[in-house]
Formats: structure tokens, sequence, C-alpha cells
């Protein structure tokens, strides 16, 4: 069996399943947040009664992250309607925005975009929260709320988004019917050259096959390329799977996903043990190439959808008038640094906004140091408009007041990772997605620019 | 989900009918109430078409800056129709899908090119659809989660097309949807539909509660 394979045999109380098959799966996590954990739980109240209890409230993760630095008074109010039902459930994995148990959230507006207004518990954005905050395991199943729930296949483990009424199932019963995703895997030899990084990976293999090529399946990540790569990369690839609709994208879990792993349940007091999945000799593939990294270029996804690839240094007479750093994806610390490694000592010449993933990249960046200067330093120095206010901003467009959101037909290159019409705001706006190297390097030009010239 | 008796054409919204209580749809009501009992579904649906290409992502279906409005709120969901497909580029879609002065579409069938809901995991994609009166969508293929969603709610039925209708097809034109047949016939043409397949047992029994409930899944109410 594939990894997918075997973990869903597990799931479902099975020694074996095959792709196509229709199996209940037992839930080890299930996560969701401000935009879709109201109407979960109302799905939830609609059809367990009022009065219901969650099967396990160890095992709910709810981490607002979408539209909190916002005046939208709906969105204010569903992070408070997620308060109330931690507290109503007793859950203790909330990361709320404020540490007033009793209080209600409302965006301060006098206190601006750029310094930070949330209390201790506050994570940021959830993919990126949820491993470090001590709930990604190997071998287990992740249920979320998000199309990009599957960032959690960089640890080993199971991971799917799934809409408001699955999850309101699952709240009740810990389970979902789920069907057995074909694999296609993706065997990485060889190593990243120098300026690219492992967005490009993604991007190059979401080119390749279309950005519907894997939908209902699961990719596979596997190879001496893929056990070379960082925790960090392998999310940064898993996270954009669904952008080619696969199902889930899993690497197999191996010594250093442990020692992240335990390291993490270990500082937060989280469930420790897990029964990782390992690869079988016998696997049977729906499709299975080998991919040489050492020959890989900065890739570029045009508009309007991430499977419009090009190489950056093809593109240099696309003008831009913005860049934009931040997100599940590319919002991590080494995303950052990536970045600042370009613009350090340089001036950006269009506009240019980053938005770190958590509030713990938000510590990190201000903490390291590059050449003496603190990362943070380093890039708003370079001229990057830095918020310390860590969410999903502009990267989903979110209500007009979003930080660094497209209000109107501007084009930007973006480290996110989805340029569908209207997705980062105005529908008039366009999307050029790639790595922190390239845009780094375009926001230094003000046209797409091939990293490499810089480094 | 085959028809027990119920009329044969129907011209109206099927959604308005359930609620007047004349069409307890097997699949339409899991949004709504839940009726076990009663298998009652039109046979068929006749409406003009809203055309759309390939690759219509979620965001193009229902913007994000609508995603605070909670589908379980019935004000809101409400409002969530008014908003269904406002993001489409309006230079590639002069038509608008729901008329300026009015909340609902009159297009109650939609067709679709290749991967349609691509995108982000929101089941507000569906919702606003339905909620805006749109019973059937008619595409070439989906993306998982939208399909899913489309399935898990109730809100509409994601039929999948043999042949590319969106060349030959335009907004406008009328077309009746035959739920026994599995067919749609448009300005004289009948064309296949590719059965639901696996997931059917699901819509059968009205969404994934329902199946839920009469598999023993979960307990009965």
């Amino acid at each position: 069996m594939t990894l997918t394979e075997k973990i869903l045999a597990r799931a479902s109380g099975r020694s074996r399943v095959e792709a196509g098959e229709n199996v209940w799966v037992n839930t080890d996590i299930l996560l969701t947040h401000d935009v879709c954990g109201p109407g979960s739980i109302g799905v939830f109240k609609r059809e367990f009664g009022n009065d219901a209890k969650v099967w396990d409230p160890k095992k709910i993760v709810i981490i607002p992250d979408h539209y909190i630095f916002t005046t939208d008074r709906l969105s204010n109010r569903n992070v408070d309607v997620l308060r109330e039902f931690a507290k109503e459930q007793d859950l203790p994995y909330f990361y709320d925005v404020i540490d007033d148990p009793h209080g209600h959230w409302t965006f301060d507006v006098e206190r601006g975009q750029v310094k930070r207004q949330y209390g201790k518990r506050y994570q940021g954005v959830c993919h990126t929260a949820l491993p470090r905050r001590g709930h990604a395991r190997p071998g287990e199943v992740l249920f979320g709320t998000d199309s990009h729930t599957c960032m959690a296949g960089a640890f080993g483990e199971f991971a799917t988004g799934i809409g408001n009424t699955d999850a309101g199932f699952i709240l009740g019963t810990g389970k979902l019917l789920m069907k057995v995703p074909e694999t296609m895997r993706f065997y990485l030899e060889g190593e990243l050259p120098k300026g690219v990084m492992a967005k490009d990976v993604i991007l190059n293999v979401i080119g390749d096959i279309g950005f519907d090529g894997a939908t209902y399946r699961a990719m596979q990540w596997e190879g001496p390329g893929a056990a070379a790569l960082d925790i960090d990369d392998r999310m940064t690839i898993a996270n954009m799977a669904i952008e080619a609709g696969a199902k889930n994208g899993i690497f197999p879990a191996d010594k250093k996903t442990f020692a992240y792993v335990d390291e993490r349940t270990r500082v937060n007091g989280t469930k420790a043990d897990y029964e990782p999945a390992e690869i079988d000799e016998d696997q049977k593939f729906f499709f299975d190439r080998v991919y040489d990294l050492s020959k890989l270029e900065p890739m570029v996804a045009m508009h309007p959808n991430p499977g419009n690839r090009a190489l950056a240094k093809t593109l240099e007479n696309v003008k831009l008038d913005r860049a934009y750093i931040g997100s599940c994806t590319g919002g991590k610390t080494s995303d950052f640094v990536a970045f600042a490694e370009i613009v350090r000592g340089k001036q950006v010449q269009i506009e240019t906004y980053g938005v770190p993933a958590t509030s713990e990249v938000v510590e990190e960046l201000k903490e390291t140091r590059m050449q003496g200067t603190p990362i943070w330093d380093v890039l708003v120095n370079a001229g990057v408009m830095m918020t310390e206010n860590a969410s999903c901003a502009a990267c989903l467009g979110g209500p007009q007041d979003t930080f660094g959101r497209l209000n109107s037909s501007l084009t930007c290159i973006s480290a996110t990772n989805r340029n569908f019409p209207g997705r980062m705001g105005s529908k008039s706006a366009k999307v050029y997605l790639a790595s922190p190297y390239t845009v780094a390097a375009s926001a230094l030009t003000g046209r797409v620019t091939d990293p490499r010239e810089f480094i | 989900m085959r028809a027990l008796g119920g009329p044969k054409t129907v011209n109206s919204s099927l959604k308005a009918r359930f609620r007047n209580g004349f069409v307890h749809g097997s699949f339409w009501f899991t949004g709504r109430n839940s009726c076990e009992k009663c298998r009652l579904m039109p046979a068929k649906l006749t409406s003009p078409v809203y055309v759309v290409s390939d690759n219509i992502d979620t965001d193009q279906i229902i913007p994000a800056q609508y995603l605070a409005l909670v589908p379980t709120i019935p004000e809101e969901y409400e409002k969530l129709g008014s908003y269904a497909m406002i993001g489409l580029p309006d230079d590639l879609y002069p038509t608008r899908f729901i008329s300026e002065e009015n909340t609902k579409t009159e297009y109650r069938i939609v067709i679709a090119g290749k991967n349609f809901g691509c995108g982000s995991s929101r089941e507000h994609a569906p919702i606003a659809l339905g909620a805006a009166g749109v019973d059937v969508v008619v595409a070439e293929s989906y993306a998982r989660i939208f399909f899913r969603n489309s399935v898990a709610t109730g809100e509409l039925y994601p039929y999948e097309s043999r042949e590319r209708l969106i060349d030959s097809v335009k907004t406008g034109d009328v077309a009746t949807v035959d739920f026994d047949a599995d067919t749609i016939e448009i300005n004289g043409q009948v064309h296949i539909l590719k059965p639901m397949g696996d997931v059917r047992p699901v819509i059968e029994a009205g969404g994934l509660f329902n199946y839920a409930r009469q598999t023993g899944m979960i307990e009965s109410r």
C-alpha cells in the first residue's frame, strides 16, 4: 500500500484498503478557523442539538487567522462565536486573538495595521501554527475546514480540506466517509541549485501535470531529494498539493520529522505518541515520475492560475506594481530569511508588503540577526512594509481594509499559493506566484526577475 | 431519489417549492429541514442556463470578502446567495448571473467546463449557488472539495457531462434536465450525463447526515 492507503486503512480499522474504496475514517485532529468555524458549529448544533457535546475536546484545534485585523463587524463577531463555543465545550486548543475569555474582539483602527494587536495565545495562520503548537504527528488523520490543510502532509500524515457540513459531522462523531485516493508518486533526486527553492519545485510540478492534474489523488513525495529537504520546504510543497487539485500531499516521516514533532509535542505538552506509516516495497501508483532537482530553475505561475508556468528569466518584460510575502506557504521564518538575503542593503522599487504567518515568526525575525542586524530591520530598512499582525491577510483578499489587499487593477508578484482572478482582492488585479527569492528580486527591479542575478 | 408520483416538469424553484411543502426532495432538504420518509422529487427541471468556462474557482463563485457571512444563519445564507458568481470578470461575462435589482438568479441550471469549483474548501461556494436559486450544475469535471460539499450539503446537484457543452450552448438557452434518464436537453439536442456513481447513495439519502443516519453511523432522530 502507499502511505496514504496505509494511514487510511489503519484509521478505518482495516488491514488493507484499495484506491477507490469508500471507508469511514476516524479523525485524529479536526482543525478549523474563523471563516469556516462558525458555520461548522452551526451545522453541528443544527444536526446534533443545541446541548450536544463534541466527540473529543482534545482533538479539536481552533486557530482564528483569516479576517482578524479588520473593522468588518461580522469578521470580529466570528472570532467571538469561536470563543463562546470553546468555552461551552471546554476546548483546550483554542488560540484566541485576545486573552480575556469573557471579552469581545474588536480591531482598533486607531492603533493601525502594523503594531501587534493580539494577546498571548494568538498564533496566526493555522497551517503554520498547527505543527508548531504540537498538533501534527506522523501516521495520523487530520481534517481541516481549509483547503491548505494538506500542508501537514509534510509530517507524514493524511491531511485534507473539508467543508462545514463534513466538519459539523466530525464534531459530533469523530468520523468521516472518505474515498481512498489513488496515489501519484513524485520521486525527487539531486539537490536544489542556488537560487531555487521548494516553491519552484511545486510550481514546476503543477505546471507539468496541470492545476487539475492530481484531482482526487494523493501526491506522494519520495526519494533522496525529498529526504534532503528540510521541514519548512516540505511544508511549502505539501501545501500546494491542492493547487493541483489533490486530496492530499504526503512525505514519508524521517529523522527530521521525528525531531521536529517530538520537540513540538514536548514543548506544548500535547499528545506525544504516534505510529508513523513506513514506505512499503509493494506500492501501486497511478502515476510515477522522477524529478532531478539540480536541473530546476526559478519558476513563476502567471495569472490566472497556479498551473500557468513560466521560467522567471523569460518574464523580465512583465512590469509589477506590488510585491507580497506571507501566507501559510510563504510566510514562514525561512521564507523571510531568504527574502532578506536578497534585499539586504538595497531598496525595493515597488510597494512591498510582508505578513509573517504567525506571531512566533514575528518574534523569530526580531531575534534572529543577519550580519548583526535583526532580520526584521533588514526588511524594514529595505523598504518592506512589515506588519506584526500575523494572519492570512491579503493572500485571499479578505475584507476591504485588509493589510496589503489588491484594491484595484494592480499587478502583484506574491510568495503565496493562489492566483485565480480576484484571489487577492480586486478581480481586475493580476497575481504572479513565485518563491521568496524571486519575489524579493522582483521587488528590487519592479519587474519579474530571476533571483540568481542577486545571489 | 427517483420521482414517486411527483410533478413531471418543474419550471419554478425546486427549493421554493420545497419550502412551501410541495416537494420534499430527498436531496434538497439537508440545508434546512429533513424528512426521512417522504421521497418525492420532480423528474425534470426546465430553466434558462448560465454558461461559464473552464476553471471557475471558488473566489469567482463567492469572493473571499463575503466569507464572514455564516451560512447556517438564515439572513446570512440569503445574503451569500445574492453575491453568487459576483467574482466573474465583467468583460468575460457581460450578462450578470443575478440581475441588478434581484437577489436571486433566473438561471437554475449552470453549464460549466472543466474543474468547476477549484480552489478553496469554502462550503460557501455551493451554498451561495444554492441560495441564489441554482439547482443543478452540469460541468465537464469538478474540483474535489466543491463536488463533495455539493453532495454533503445537498445544495445542488453536481452532474458531469460526457461532452463539452460550453462551446455549443450560450447563456439564456433553455434546458431541461431529466433526473430519471440522466440527460440534459438543450436547443433540441439531448446530451447524456454521467450517473452519480459512488456518491449516489449519499445523494439519495439526502446528504451526509441522512446517509449516516440511514446506515446507522449516527442515531436517527
